[in-house]
């Protein structure tokens, strides 16, 4: 089959200064026809760049140096941006990755949508907008005559990237390159999303290029993968060939650095030691070389050649893929050491109970008009406890109100109402009441550590401040600088760190800092706040291994918010999950894992894209958003949603608390018994899927 | 929407209240009695009381406020303290309907040219075409208007004699004659204002034309032009819109300068003029009615804003 698109030795540079730098070297890659092609990589390897070269869409500071891109075998470089412009949007669509940036604010769906019909094919303005709402039916809107009125700003993330994949779909193109269009999803509305991919790429005779990090998505949705690392191809195959055996280390590195939710919480993940090269120092043999586990002399010497493995279209670039393949090489990818953590104690470090917290106040016209202001209910009524040297893993999705929970812990939210005990002292709701004390046994790390250091700062004067401001007994000021010298070796980093600026820090070193500032006052609880969500694959293995490090050492607890639950079965003794504003299920990991669950819980967990290609995610899916907390629904909150409603009584009344054993609680009218029945089934139906 | 008009309404009613406090205290405080002033210094100590009683000025401060202002409301704006007593009305609303043709006529010439220069600086950025536009608006922008508005006089009225060097307002002018009559002057203010509106112009254009929506256009095909009208200025030139608001109130009651470099009969010169004299019921009147169209103006770009943007229209 002749591919689609096919580039051939594609180079790519960027303006530096005066020079020019090389992002893209030396690349193959073809896509055929219904292929879903993944490209994979962390941040800074290219990927999204390549994508955009396959359109011949480049950055103003931006070149093809080598190479051609050819579509349907005609070359696309050199072509002339009239030219260009009948093939973009034609025969080359992009579905970009923040669907609300990518529509234009000011007008409707429909306009949008119907622009690109009535520039290609000539449609009247009244059937081009016929046209956008038959396309918004087949992303599966509902009812689209009203969305395609609306303003982007109006829809939901999720509906958003629906309309730009109607819009990508609407010239039915030969290739749609979809940029990471889930990175800024929810897991639940990710899936319904790669459930669209599947069916509509496939209907539409299209062929596709997924750019992702997310090696569960790419297992889940493409049939092939190119895995990308600082600008050059590493390995490209089939995907099943891929995740069965990756033969090039930095691939196996990859894969062995995702947590996974069948590993117990007493082993560490491999970690890639190093960081990837800024695009000025790429080292001029083997990019992968300096990080590689496995590198001999020749592999600092002499670049591989990407090479062809046997027929089967599968390349890889290393100079010991052979070994690798015939197994004579093993490579040290399975989990490193055990971490020996203490039994927990069973005193208890945090209880918070009956937390509220409501947003909003009262508007003039509100007054005037003498109606009741529209609160947003963030927080009703939560509870939570965390037992010594243990952790409570918070999940639900944006909007469930847990990152709002732990700030009222922390107090940087002021809860309205609730009692809060730390170290079984009651505590107060306010900042300012708190004393010294609890401040230094109650510290936070936040999900975006470029937000979280101020950038005139140097690490030093970062890491000093709670030792200076919270130590009990005062610290002298040797002990305060021999006390930075061993936070920086705690988490990883050489003492000369301690004089470097934020700005001189990867995304993963400052996380590291933000963590060592966290721990400098050796405190009870740390509450850290989705702490690997902007961080990659191979940074994010490095961050968990070194929390699990430091709860052993220093005996803390964490309350961990994620909405990943790989990460969370990684660390989390205790699981509660939450769901606008209410805790509506809670037990050890192991419990909540397995079934009985709470069928939001089950929900999520049928979300999590696996990353293995032979097992399928599970099969249910949550129609429609998660409602606003302005408006929550009367009896149980989740029955809007919920796949396994069983009539009035869902609408009418609050769902009682049943208890499963062993602290295993489930908030939900339908007795644990029958739950048990109900999804196991599902669980067999959903193994019996994966073997086939 | 409604909502959203009803609250910038009474918001508009608020602000004008207040200010009439505000004017009306301040008057109060200007030096000197008005009754000897208008009287002169060797006026009897009962003409003058005399007079302060038919103006009301005996009465308790407060009360002359509630007086004045339902007065003002009523459409009784008082008396001028200048010979003769003529009523402050019309003779406010003939100035105010001369600086209303100028304020138009500036709009008119400012607002297109300095639109389409911002857009050429934007698409050009740091070219030498973008550092000459930002180069030529700014530095006009920082020579005063009796420097500029005296160069035009020169050569444009007294060399070349195209425009007449000072505006004689009469009743029976035509179209053509009031073109001839505000040219200069309005060209005076452009050149105030096209810095300001060009630069803020350049700046939204470039804000947008970075953002990925502008991609999404260029990826479907679309046409330069077309991205740009559509697309971009739809959306940067939001801000632009609040600029041209506040220079509208500046043209009405502030171009004094320009008013007196041409001999132009505006709004701005006769409130001048009523500061000079201390005519009270002039300049209380003169001021609430340039506040009101600075409010007016301010209001109409909120409404136009909420109409060109949907993320506030549909809150």
């Amino acid at each position: 089959m002749t591919p689609v698109i096919q580039a051939s030795q594609l180079s790519i540079d960027y303006k530096l200064g005066k020079g020019w730098a090389n992002v893209i070297n030396d690349v193959t890659l073809g896509v055929e026809p219904l292929e879903i092609h993944g490209l994979v990589g962390e941040s800074g390897s290219g990927k999204s760049t390549l994508a955009l070269a396959l359109m011949n869409y480049l950055a103003d500071n931006a070149r093809i140096s080598n190479g051609e891109v050819l579509l349907d075998g005609s070359n696309l470089i050199g072509k002339s941006a009239d030219e260009m412009r009948k093939i973009w949007g034609h025969d080359l669509n992009l579905v970009p990755q923040d669907p609300l940036a990518s529509l234009n604010p000011s007008y409707t769906i429909g306009n949008q949508i119907a622009e690109i019909t009535r520039l290609h094919e000539g449609l009247p303005r009244r059937e081009a907008w016929n046209r956008a709402v038959e396309m918004l039916r087949q992303v599966k809107i509902a009812d689209p005559e009203d969305v395609v009125k609306r303003y982007p700003h109006q829809l939901s993330g999720g509906m958003q990237q629906r309309v730009t994949i109607a819009m990508a779909l609407s010239t039915q193109p030969r290739l749609l390159v979809l940029d990471e269009p889930t990175t800024a999803l929810d897991v639940t509305t990710q899936a319904i999303i790669l459930d669209l991919f599947r069916e509509l790429i496939h209907d539409n005779q299209a062929a596709a290029v997924y750019v992702s990090h997310d090696l569960g998505t790419v297992a889940q949705l493409c049939d092939r993968v190119t895995v990308l690392y600082a600008g050059e191809v590493m390995e490209t195959a089939d995907v099943h060939e891929l995740f069965a055996q990756p033969l090039h280390p930095y691939t196996a590195g990859l894969l062995a650095s995702l947590p996974r939710l069948t590993e117990g919480t007493e082993t560490r993940l491999f970690t890639i030691e190093g960081i990837a090269p800024s695009l000025t120092e790429r080292p001029p043999a083997c990019v992968f070389e300096p990080r590689c586990p496995v590198a001999l002399d020749i592999c600092a010497q002499e670049k591989p050649p990407l090479e062809a493995v046997d027929g089967t279209g599968r390349r890889v670039r290393c100079h010991r893929w052979q070994e690798i393949r015939s197994g004579e090489l093993e490579m040290q990818i399975m989990p490193q050491g055990e971490v020996t953590s203490a039994p927990p104690r069973r005193n208890q470090i945090l209880k918070a109970e009956h937390i509220n917290k409501r947003f909003g106040e009262v508007t003039l016209f509100d007054r005037l008009l003498r109606r009741d202001p529209s609160y947003v209910h963030a927080v009703d009524d939560a509870s939570v406890s965390i037992q010594a040297r243990s952790t409570l893993g918070l999940v639900g999705e944006s909007g469930s109100g847990k990152t709002t929970l732990a700030r009222c812990i922390v107090a940087l939210n002021e809860a309205d109402s609730g009692d809060i005990e730390l170290c079984e002292m009651h505590i107060s709701n306010k900042l300012k009441e708190r004393s010294q004390e609890t401040l230094r046994n109650l510290r936070m790390v936040f999900q975006n550590p470029n937000d979280a250091l101020n950038p005139y700062q140097p690490v030093r004067q970062a890491l000093e401040r709670p030792l200076r401001l919270l130590s009990d007994p005062k610290l002298s000021e040797q002990e305060i600088s021999q006390r930075v010298v061993d936070l920086l070796e705690a988490v990883r980093l050489t003492p000369e760190y301690a004089h470097r600026y934020p700005s001189e820090l990867s995304g993963g070193e400052k996380q590291r800092i933000a963590i060592a500032r966290a721990f400098a006052a050796n405190p009870a609880l740390v509450v850290a706040d989705e702490p690997t969500s902007s961080l990659d694959v191979s940074v994010q293995a490095v961050i968990l291994n070194l929390l699990k490090d430091l709860r052993a050492q220093h005996g803390a607890s964490y309350l961990l918010i994620s909405h990943d639950l790989d990460v969370i079965a990684y660390l989390a003794d205790w699981i509660a999950v939450m769901y606008l504003g209410e805790i509506v299920e809670e037990g050890e990991t192991m419990d909540v894992y397995d079934p009985p669950w709470h069928p939001y819980t089950e929900a999520l967990l049928s979300a999590i894209p696996i990353p293995d290609p032979t097992q399928r995610q599970g099969a249910i899916r949550l129609e429609g958003e998660i409602p606003s907390a302005r408006n929550i629904p009367h009896g149980c909150r989740f029955h809007t949603r919920c796949p396994r409603k069983i009539g009035d009584i869902c609408e009418q009344q609050e769902p009682p608390w049943r208890d499963a054993g062993n602290g295993h609680f489930i908030r939900c009218h339908i007795p644990i018994d029958e739950l048990i029945e109900l999804q196991s089934g599902a669980t067999n139906a959903q193994a019996n899927e994966g073997n086939r | 929407m409604l909502q959203f008009l009803i609250r910038r309404i009474l918001l508009l009613v608020v602000t004008m209240l207040i200010t009439s406090v505000i004017i009306f205290a301040l008057t109060q405080l200007l030096p000197g009695d008005v009754a000897r002033l208008i009287l002169g210094r060797d006026a009897s100590e009962t003409a003058l009381n005399a007079l302060r009683e038919e103006f009301g000025l005996d009465e308790p401060v407060p009360v002359q406020y509630v007086n004045w202002l339902g007065g003002f409301i009523t459409g009784d704006w008082g008396r001028s303290y200048s010979s003769g007593n003529p009523p402050v009305r019309p003779l406010i609303l003939d100035r105010l309907s001369n600086s209303l043709r100028l304020m138009l006529m500036t709009l008119i010439i400012s607002i297109p040219l300095s639109i389409l220069l911002g857009v050429i600086a934007a698409l050009r950025e740091n070219t030498w075409i973008d550092n000459t536009i930002s180069l030529v608006s700014l530095s006009v922008v920082g020579l005063p208007e009796f420097v500029t508005g005296l160069v035009l006089v020169n050569v444009f009225a007294l060399g070349l004699g195209w425009f007449p060097a000072t505006s004689l307002v009469s009743s029976n002018h035509q179209l053509g004659d009031w073109l001839r009559i505000l040219f200069l002057p309005a060209i005076t203010a452009t050149f105030v204002l096209l810095g300001y509106v060009s630069r803020m112009t350049r700046a939204g254009v470039l804000e947008e034309i970075r953002k990925p929506y502008v991609r999404t256009a260029r990826l479907k095909g679309l046409p330069q032009w077309k991205i740009i009208v559509k697309h971009v200025l739809r959306n940067g030139l939001l801000p632009t819109i609040t600029v041209i608001a506040i220079s509208i109130g500046w043209l009405i009651g502030g171009v004094v300068v320009i008013e007196s470099v041409f001999n132009f009969p505006g709004l701005g010169a006769l409130l001048v003029e009523a500061v000079k004299q201390k005519n009270l019921p002039l300049l209380q009147a003169c001021v609430m009615v340039v506040i009101f169209f600075f409010a007016i103006a301010n209001l109409v770009a909120d409404l136009l804003y909420a109409v060109l943007n949907p993320r506030i229209r549909l809150q």
